[in-house]
C-alpha cells in the first residue's frame, strides 16, 4: 500500500510540472490561436535565473519574482519579435516560427548563463516528511500548490475578469473583439506576459528538485505539450488534468509495468484518448467553417 | 576553441598569400561541446584549448608549433562523421583526439582506417577497442571495468544481491549491459533491474520497487549528468539505508554539489583526479593530477572533471608518440602511440599493445566514497 | 485554420512549378518529371564539377538525402496541407531496417526494400486513425508515433544496439561503380547514388503533382469539406499522400545508413522531424525545388557556422524566425515572385 501512495505522489510531484507548462500554453493559445513550442524556454529562464541569483547569493524571496520577471520580459519579446510580426500565418509557420525561437532562447541562454546543471535548495528545506510509510519533500507541496494555484487564478482571470474576457473574445475573432473595443493587441501582451510568468514560475519551483540547464526546454515542451493536448487545447481545466495524468501514467507505469516504457504509455494513452476524441478529454469540439 | 577556429581561418589565408613561415603540427578534436553531452565535451574542449597553448608556449613539439582545429559535433554521429571528413580532407590534420559520445566515435572510426590517420577517442564504451580496429584508441576505462570494480567492491563487504537502477541514455545503457555480462562472473547476482530516461525528475517509483525486492543487498545506478543526482536524492528522500553505487559517470564535484547531504556514504569506482592530495607521494599519477588541476583551475577559475582528464591524457599520449615517432606522418605517429608503454596520465597509466588500444588496468581505478561532503578512498 | 492556408499555398504550386519547371513548351514536350528529373541531375553533376575534396562530397551527399526525404514532407504538407513531426520515424525505419538485415543474413538492397515497405505499412495501418485529426492535434498525434518508434529503438539494444547505435555493415556505393569499370572513393560514389535517387523522387512528385490524384489532394489541401464534394475519397487521398511521404523518408533513412556506416536512434528523434519540416517550410513546402533548397541551406548552414560554434544555436533560431515571417511561403516561391514580378 505504501508503494502505491509512492508512486501516486511521485506521479502527481511530475504531474503537476507538467500540468503548470501546460497552463502557460493554454493561455497563449487561448489568446493567439498559437501553440508556442518555446513554453519550455520559460521554464528554463525561470530556473537558471534564479539559480544564477542565489548563486550570486541574493535570497530566494527575491530571486524568484525576480526570475519570473525576467521570464515575463522574455515572453513579451517572443510576441513583439516573433509572433506579432507573423500575424495570420498557416499553422505550420506558427510552429516553425516558435520551434526557431526556442533554438534562439537555448542559444541564449548557453551563451548568458552556461551549459552547467544548476539546483538550488528547496524553499521550505530537503528534509522529507512521511505520509503513511511513504514520503514526500516540501518543495513537492509547493509545485502542487503552485500549480493548482496558476489554474484557480486562470479559470478566475480568463472567465470573471475584463481583461480576461478580452483575451478570450481576441483568440475567438480579432476583428470583432476590436469593433465592440477590446484593445487586442493588450489582450495579446498580456497573455504572453503572464503565459511566459507561468513558465517561470514552473521553473521557480520545480528546479529543488528537477534540476535544470539551458536545454532542457524541449523535454519541458514535449511534455507540456503533450499534457495540453491530452486536456483539449485551449482548457484550464483540461491542462491541469492532462499535466497530472500524464504525470501519474508515467509513475504507476514505472511502479508496476515496466521503467522502461513509462514514456511510451504516455504517449500511447494519448494517442488512444485522441482516437477517440479527437479533441482531447476537456476540448471543445471543433466546428470547421466552410 | 573559437579562437582556434578563426586562427584556422586565417593561417588558411595566409598559406594562400604567403609561403609559410613555419611548418605547423594540426592536430584536429571532433567534440560534444553543446547537447546531451556537453558535460563531457565541454571541459574536454577546454582542456585541448589549454593544453596546446601551453605546449606553443613551450615551444611546440620538436620546435614545431601545434595548431588545434575544434569543431562541436553535439553527440551527433552524423554530424561527428562530418566533421572527422573535414579535419582530415580539409584541414590536414595528422591526427584526432575524440568523439564524446560513442556513437559519435563509432561514426568516425571507419574513416582513419580509410584515411589512416591515428584517432584517440575520449569515449568509455567497450565496443571502441574490442575488437581492435589499428587507427582507433581510447583514454577512458571501459563500462565493463566499471562493472567489474564496483561488484569487486561489492563482493569484498560480502555482499552478492545488486539491484541496478540505469540512464537510458548511451552511457546508462551501455554500462548497464556491461553489468549484466560480468555480474555472474563477479559473483553478484542482478536481482533488479530498473530504468529511468535521462531528464526525468522523480526515480522514487523505481527505487520504491528496488527496495521491496526480495533479499537486496546494494544499489548500483550506472548513468551521468543530471540524472544520478537526483536518484541519490530520491535514494535519501526514501530513507533507504543499502550500500549504495554510482558508476564513474559522475565522478566529479560538480556531483557532489548536486546531490547534496545525499551523496553522503555513496561509493564509486574514479580516476586519481578527484583524490590529488591523498596521493602517496611516489605515486607515478601525483605529478600528472597536481599539474592538471592547478594548471586548469587558473585558466577557468573551477575544477577539472574527469573528463577533461581523458582528454588531457588524449593529448599529452599524442604528443609523446610525435615526440617519438620524430616525424608527422600519421602512420608513424600511430605505430609510436601503438608501443607507449608506462605513459602516467591523470587517468591511470597506460601501456598500449596491438592487442589492447585503452592500455589501462583495473588498478588505476580506485573505489572512493563521499565523506564530509568530499571524495575518499577505500582501504582495500 | 485550413482556411487561411489554402490561399496562400496553393499559388506556389502554380508559380514555382512555372519559374522552376520550364516554359510550358518543354513540358509538354519531355513532360514535367523528366524535366525535374534532369535539372536535378545537372545539379548533381555541377556539384561533382567543383567540389575539391570528399568533405565536399559528404556534404552533397547529405543535402541529396535530406533533400529526398524533405520530397516526402512536400508531398505531405505542400500537397495536401498536413503538419507530421514524426516523420524521423518513417526515415529511422527504412536506417534502422538496412543496417539490421545483414545481422540476419538478409543481403542490403532487400533489407532496405523490407524497411521502405515496413515504414510504408506502418504509415498505413496507422495513417485512417491518426488523419482524422486536424491542426495542433494531428501534429500531436504524429508527434507521439514518431516518439514511439524512437524509444522502441533506443529501448531494444539487443536489436537496435540502444542509444550509442549500431554499425551499418553491408554494401558501399563503390562497388555499384566497379561494376561498370568506375573507380570511385566511396565519398564520391555516395554521392551519386544520393543525388540520382534524389532526382528519380523529385520527378516522381512532381509527375503525382500532375496527376489526377495529385489534384485530388490540393483539392483537400483548399478545403476538405469541398473536395468531399467533388466526389473525393478524402480518407483515402490523405491517407495514400501519408504513405507515400513515409515511403520518402525511409528510402532516404536507408540511404543514410549505408552512406554513414553507423546510426543511432536520433535519426529517429523528434529534433530530427523538427528540422525535416524546417527544411520543408524554409525553401518553401509547395514544391521539389523547396525541399531542394531548404535541404541546401540546413545542411551547409552548421559547417559554414563552425566558426561561431557558440552561437550557431543563436543563428539557426533566428534564421527560421525570420524566413517564416519575412517569407511565409519559403524561399523558392518568395524568389519566384520577385523574379515573375522583374519580368513583368
Amino acid at each position: 500500500m505504501s508503494e502505491l501512495l509512492q508512486f501516486l505522489i511521485s506521479g502527481i510531484t511530475v504531474g503537476a510540472i507538467y500540468a503548470a507548462i501546460a497552463l502557460g500554453f493554454t493561455l497563449i493559445y487561448n489568446a493567439s490561436g498559437v501553440v508556442n513550442f518555446a513554453q519550455g524556454e520559460f521554464v528554463v529562464i525561470g530556473g537558471m535565473t534564479a539559480a544564477a541569483l542565489i548563486g550570486a547569493g541574493v535570497p530566494v524571496w527575491i530571486a524568484a519574482p525576480l526570475a519570473v520577471i525576467a521570464g515575463m520580459l522574455v515572453g513579451v519579446l517572443l510576441y513583439r519579435l516573433a509572433i506579432r510580426p507573423a500575424g495570420q500565418a498557416p499553422l505550420v509557420s506558427l510552429i516553425i516560427i516558435t520551434i526557431g525561437a526556442s533554438i534562439f532562447l537555448r542559444g541564449a541562454m548557453q551563451a548568458v548563463f552556461d551549459k552547467q546543471i544548476h539546483r538550488y535548495d528547496g524553499f521550505s528545506g530537503d528534509a522529507p516528511l512521511r505520509v503513511g510509510g511513504a514520503t514526500i519533500l516540501p518543495q513537492s507541496l509547493w509545485i502542487i500548490g503552485g500549480s493548482v494555484a496558476v489554474f484557480a487564478f486562470l479559470a478566475w482571470f480568463l472567465n470573471r475578469t475584463r481583461a480576461g474576457r478580452g483575451i478570450r473574445a481576441t483568440a475567438s475573432n480579432r476583428m470583432a473583439a476590436a469593433l465592440v473595443g477590446i484593445n487586442t493587441g493588450r489582450a495579446m501582451n498580456l497573455s504572453f506576459a503572464l503565459s511566459a510568468a507561468i513558465g517561470a514560475l514552473a521553473g521557480v519551483l520545480a528546479t529543488p528538485v528537477t534540476f535544470t540547464s539551458y536545454d532542457v526546454g524541449v523535454l519541458m515542451a514535449l511534455k507540456g505539450f503533450s499534457a495540453t493536448m491530452l486536456g483539449g487545447v485551449g482548457s484550464p481545466l483540461g491542462a491541469l488534468a492532462g499535466g497530472l495524468l500524464i504525470g501519474l501514467i508515467e509513475a504507476l507505469t514505472a511502479g508496476y509495468i515496466s521503467s522502461d516504457y513509462k514514456d511510451a504509455s504516455a504517449f500511447i494513452v494519448i494517442l488512444l484518448v485522441l482516437f477517440l476524441r479527437p479533441q482531447g478529454l476537456f476540448g471543445a469540439r471543433i466546428m470547421e467553417r466552410v | 576553441m573559437r579562437r582556434q577556429a578563426v586562427a584556422a581561418g586565417v593561417s588558411a589565408l595566409a598559406i594562400l598569400t604567403a609561403a609559410p613561415a613555419i611548418a605547423e603540427i594540426r592536430i584536429g578534436a571532433s567534440l560534444a561541446i553543446t547537447g546531451p553531452a556537453a558535460f563531457l565535451g565541454d571541459p574536454e574542449a577546454k582542456t585541448l584549448e589549454m593544453l596546446v597553448e601551453e605546449l606553443n608556449a613551450n615551444g611546440g613539439i620538436n620546435g614545431e608549433e601545434v595548431e588545434l582545429i575544434v569543431y562541436d559535433d553535439g553527440a551527433d554521429p552524423n554530424k561527428a562523421r562530418t566533421f572527422a571528413t573535414r579535419l582530415i580532407e580539409e584541414d590536414e590534420v595528422v591526427a584526432v583526439i575524440g568523439g564524446s559520445s560513442t556513437g559519435a566515435t563509432m561514426a568516425m572510426a571507419p574513416l582513419f582506417a580509410d584515411y589512416e590517420i591515428p584517432f584517440i577517442s575520449l569515449a568509455g564504451a567497450v565496443v571502441i577497442v574490442d575488437p581492435v580496429q589499428e587507427f582507433v584508441f581510447k583514454t577512458p576505462h571501459t563500462d565493463r571495468m566499471a562493472c567489474e570494480k564496483i561488484f569487486a567492491d561489492i563482493t569484498a563487504r560480502g555482499l552478492s544481491k545488486v539491484g541496478l537502477i540505469s540512464g537510458t541514455d548511451g552511457f546508462g545503457a551501455s554500462m548497464r549491459e556491461q553489468c549484466l555480462d560480468v555480474a555472474e562472473a563477479s559473483g553478484v547476482e542482478i536481482v533488479a533491474d530498473e530504468s529511468y530516461g535521462a531528464t526525468d525528475s522523480d526515480m522514487t517509483p523505481q527505487l520504491t520497487n528496488i527496495a521491496a525486492t526480495d533479499g537486496i543487498e546494494a544499489i548500483v545506478n550506472p548513468g551521468f549528468g543530471q540524472g544520478p543526482a537526483v536518484v541519490t536524492r530520491n535514494y535519501a528522500q526514501l530513507g533507504l539505508e543499502l550500500p549504495f553505487y554510482q558508476s564513474h559517470g559522475v565522478a566529479s564535484d560538480a556531483f557532489l554539489d548536486l546531490a547534496g547531504e545525499a551523496a553522503e556514504g555513496l561509493r564509486l569506482p574514479a580516476t586519481p583526479l578527484l583524490i590529488p592530495d591523498q596521493l602517496a607521494e611516489d605515486d607515478p599519477q601525483r605529478q600528472p593530477v597536481q599539474d592538471y588541476i592547478a594548471a586548469y583551475e587558473e585558466k577557468y577559475g573551477e575544477k577539472p572533471s574527469t573528463f577533461g582528464g581523458y582528454a588531457y591524457d588524449a593529448f599529452h599520449l599524442l604528443v609523446d608518440a610525435i615526440e617519438r615517432a620524430g616525424s608527422t606522418d600519421p602512420v608513424e605517429i600511430r605505430d609510436a602511440l601503438e608501443a607507449t608503454e608506462g605513459h602516467a596520465g591523470v587517468t591511470g597509466v597506460y601501456s598500449f599493445t596491438p592487442e589492447d588500444h585503452m592500455g589501462l588496468d583495473l588498478s588505476a581505478f580506485r573505489i572512493l566514497k563521499v565523506a564530509d561532503g568530499g571524495w575518499k578512498p577505500v582501504e582495500e | 485554420m485550413a482556411g487561411q492556408g489554402t490561399t496562400v499555398a496553393t499559388a506556389p504550386v502554380e508559380t514555382a512549378r512555372r519559374a522552376h519547371v520550364g516554359n510550358g513548351k518543354a513540358r509538354a514536350l519531355i513532360g514535367p518529371g523528366l524535366c525535374t528529373f534532369l535539372i536535378f541531375a545537372v545539379l548533381v553533376a555541377l556539384g561533382a564539377l567543383i567540389f575539391p575534396s570528399s568533405y565536399f562530397y559528404r556534404v552533397g551527399t547529405l543535402v541529396w538525402i535530406n533533400t529526398l526525404a524533405v520530397t516526402g514532407i512536400v508531398v505531405l504538407l505542400g500537397y495536401v496541407g498536413l503538419v507530421s513531426l514524426g516523420h524521423a520515424g518513417f526515415f529511422a525505419i527504412g536506417a534502422y531496417a538496412t543496417a539490421i538485415g545483414p545481422n540476419y543474413g538478409i543481403p542490403s538492397p532487400l533489407a532496405m526494400a523490407g524497411g521502405v515497405a515496413l515504414a510504408g505499412l506502418l504509415a498505413l495501418v496507422v495513417g485512417r486513425p491518426i488523419l482524422r485529426l486536424s491542426g495542433y492535434y494531428l501534429a500531436i498525434a504524429t508527434l507521439g508515433l514518431g516518439m514511439l518508434i524512437w524509444m522502441v529503438l533506443s529501448k531494444e539494444a539487443w536489436l537496435t544496439g540502444g542509444p550509442d547505435g549500431m554499425t551499418v555493415s553491408g554494401m558501399n556505393a563503390r562497388n555499384l561503380f566497379k561494376l561498370v569499370g568506375l573507380k570511385l572513393k566511396s565519398a564520391e560514389a555516395w554521392y551519386w547514388v544520393a543525388g540520382f535517387v534524389a532526382a528519380i523522387g523529385a520527378a516522381i512528385a512532381v509527375n503525382l503533382a500532375n496527376s489526377p490524384s495529385g489534384r485530388a489532394l490540393r483539392a483537400i489541401h483548399d478545403s476538405d469539406v469541398a473536395a468531399r464534394s467533388l466526389g473525393i475519397d478524402v480518407a483515402r487521398a490523405k491517407s495514400r499522400a501519408f504513405v507515400i511521404s513515409a515511403i520518402y523518408a525511409a528510402v532516404a533513412g536507408a540511404l543514410l545508413a549505408l552512406a554513414n556506416g553507423y546510426i543511432t536512434p536520433e535519426t529517429g528523434g523528434f529534433m530530427h522531424s523538427v528540422e525535416m519540416v524546417t527544411m520543408a517550410v524554409l525553401g518553401g513546402a509547395a514544391s521539389v525545388f523547396g525541399a531542394l533548397v531548404g535541404a541546401l541551406i540546413l545542411t551547409a548552414l552548421p559547417q559554414l557556422l563552425t566558426v561561431f560554434a557558440d552561437y550557431e544555436h543563436m543563428v539557426l533560431g533566428a534564421i527560421m524566425v525570420v524566413t517564416m515571417i519575412a517569407m511565409r511561403r519559403g524561399l523558392v516561391p518568395f524568389i519566384a515572385d520577385l523574379w515573375n514580378r522583374r519580368k513583368s
